[in-house]
């Protein structure tokens, strides 16, 4: 178009006006008629935390790396006797998990940080209250929401092999490939270090070295 | 022969209700139209099926709610702004022929003069309304109004005068006899420049500069609540109404279509909804105008080019 073009012919953004509306009516709506059509949420959804009350072993790492402090937890000290072992052993029990839920930013660090994975995001949303007190999660009520926890995501094909599947891979090959592995690491992770220098260090220690 | 009285009543009756039904349907069908022309769906719980008995629902409403005068408002005068908004368009419905044959409630000799006449009472409403409710806001909004009404007036008339020139009648059902389809032709810049003076006249976007909520909160109904509010909001819908069916009736050959003489009153009310539907669509599409915008359209334009038509018809007719 030249540059007078939109005073060629008067009139034409009035009628693409009314083409773009008429259009549009065409066109099916994209609403989504929330409270009779459930939403198709996105993997990953963060709705609310589920607590798996098994698996925690009250580090307290969660309740440390919460950006607002929305996560209160109170155990106390047992003592197991273990039939065989010199001395009874001690555990860790679970007296209170809350999280408060009017705190909560849904940042996810605590789920991050669970060494054990007591912690999963669900796609349940609906859990708002009238009374904001309400809010806050006891470990029951965050043990409920693990009946709504999907299914972890199917692993991306073109992305590096989980760190499990590595490793069974590396036992399954076998112990000598498995520091030919180590070695190849090391190699590929100090580039500087040249082959003469390899070869100078290589002497001081040839346990190191199988071939 | 049925008694002259029982005519009479049925004729009113029929009014009163296609004065009640029309504006609801036609209502219902800006929800719907605007809705999906902005993508979305529109009301879709009243009534259970796609929201049908929404704007019943808002009735009801509205009769519900506070009947609220201002303590600094002229309380007679604001009262009764929005009876004399709505009666208007109740009398115009009176002298619309629906089809052929004295289908229409009240046949008058000078049904065009009528009509334009009391359509012309429109504007004292918008400034009633406006200077009884002692705010700024109205009082801004109904002198824009005054000003683009009175403005709109003149090729809103000259338009009518044209087809009154062509038909040789000024009343209505006369000129729909007298229409031809070429003069779909020869009327087409009157019944443009009809269509567009009369959407100012009954104030609709993109001509909603008395209204412009984005400027003047509500313009001369800002002060209204309830039951009056309806009323306003009802004189708009009855407003379309009238505007599509005077356009139908005076440039588009009312009743005239297949079968006319049986189904002449379908093709009526077929074309007003069809005209209908454009009013919707050009609110939906068009921005409001500058107010000086609109005075330039209506000056500069619309009234040359109602001059220029006249000159046309006259020169046709005295042609042939």
């Amino acid at each position: 178009m030249t540059d007078d073009g939109e005073r060629s012919t008067p009139g034409k953004g009035l009628v693409q006006g009314l083409a773009v509306t008429l259009k549009t009516m065409t066109k099916r709506s994209t609403t989504q008629q929330y409270p009779d059509v459930e939403p198709e949420l996105p993997p990953r959804s963060r709705g609310v935390i589920a607590l798996l009350e098994e698996n925690c072993t009250v580090c307290m790492l969660c309740a440390r790396e919460c950006p607002d402090w929305c996560i209160y937890i109170d155990s106390h000290k047992e003592e197991v006797v273990v039939p065989g072992a010199a001395r009874a052993r001690q555990r860790n029990v679970l007296d209170k998990f809350d999280i408060d839920f009017s705190l909560c930013m849904y940042c996810g660090i605590c789920i991050e940080v669970c060494p054990f994975d007591a912690l999963h995001w669900t796609p349940e949303f609906e859990y708002a209250e009238t009374d904001v007190l309400d809010l806050l999660h006891d470990k029951n009520r965050l043990g409920e929401w693990m009946r709504t926890v999907p299914p972890p995501p199917a692993h991306d094909v073109l992305g590096e092999p989980s760190k499990e599947e590595a490793t069974a891979a590396r036992k399954a090959a076998g112990p000598g490939a498995a520091t030919a592995a180590k070695a190849d690491v090391r190699r590929t992770s100090t580039p500087t270090a040249g082959r003469p220098n390899r070869a100078a260090h290589a002497k001081p220690e040839p346990p190191e070295q199988p071939q | 022969m049925m008694p002259v009285w029982l005519e009479l009543i049925i004729r009113v009756v029929a009014v009163v209700v296609a004065f009640l039904t029309l504006p609801l349907i036609v209502g219902q069908a800006e929800h719907k139209v605007m809705a999906h022309m902005q993508g979305r769906l529109g009301p879709m719980y009243a009534g259970a099926y796609h929201g049908w008995a929404q704007l019943v629902a808002d009735g009801v409403k509205f009769v519900q709610k506070e009947d609220i005068t201002p303590r600094d408002a002229d309380r007679g005068v604001f009262r009764l702004a929005p009876l004399v908004a709505l009666f208007p368009y109740l009398l115009v419905l009176l002298a619309i022929p629906l089809g052929p044959g004295n289908l229409v409630a009240q046949p008058l000799d000078v049904g065009l003069f009528f009509v334009l006449a009391v359509l012309g009472v429109g504007v004292l409403a918008v400034l009633m309304s406006a200077w009884a409710s002692a705010n700024k806001y109205s009082l801004l909004g109904g002198l824009r109004g005054a000003a683009q009404l009175l403005g709109y007036e003149l090729p809103l008339v000259l338009a009518a005068a044209s087809v009154a020139m062509a038909a040789g009648t000024l009343s209505l059902p006369g000129i729909v006899e007298a229409w031809k389809p070429w003069w779909l032709l020869w009327q087409a810049p009157a019944a443009i420049i009809f269509f567009v003076s009369g959407l100012a006249e009954i104030r609709r976007p993109p001509f909603d500069m008395p209204i412009a909520d984005s400027e003047l909160v509500f313009g001369y109904m800002t002060e209204y609540t309830g039951l009056r509010f309806a009323f306003f909001l009802l004189a708009e819908y009855v407003g379309i109404i009238v505007i599509a069916a005077l356009t139908t009736v005076l440039f588009l050959g009312g009743w005239h279509g297949p079968a006319a003489d049986q189904l002449g009153w379908l093709w009526t009310l077929l074309k007003i909804f069809a005209l209908s539907f454009v009013i919707i669509w050009l609110r939906v599409t068009y921005p409001r105008l500058r107010e000086d915008q609109l005075q330039r359209l209506c000056w500069l334009v619309l009234v040359p080019l109602a001059l220029g038509q006249l000159v046309l018809t006259a020169a046709v007719k005295v042609a042939t």
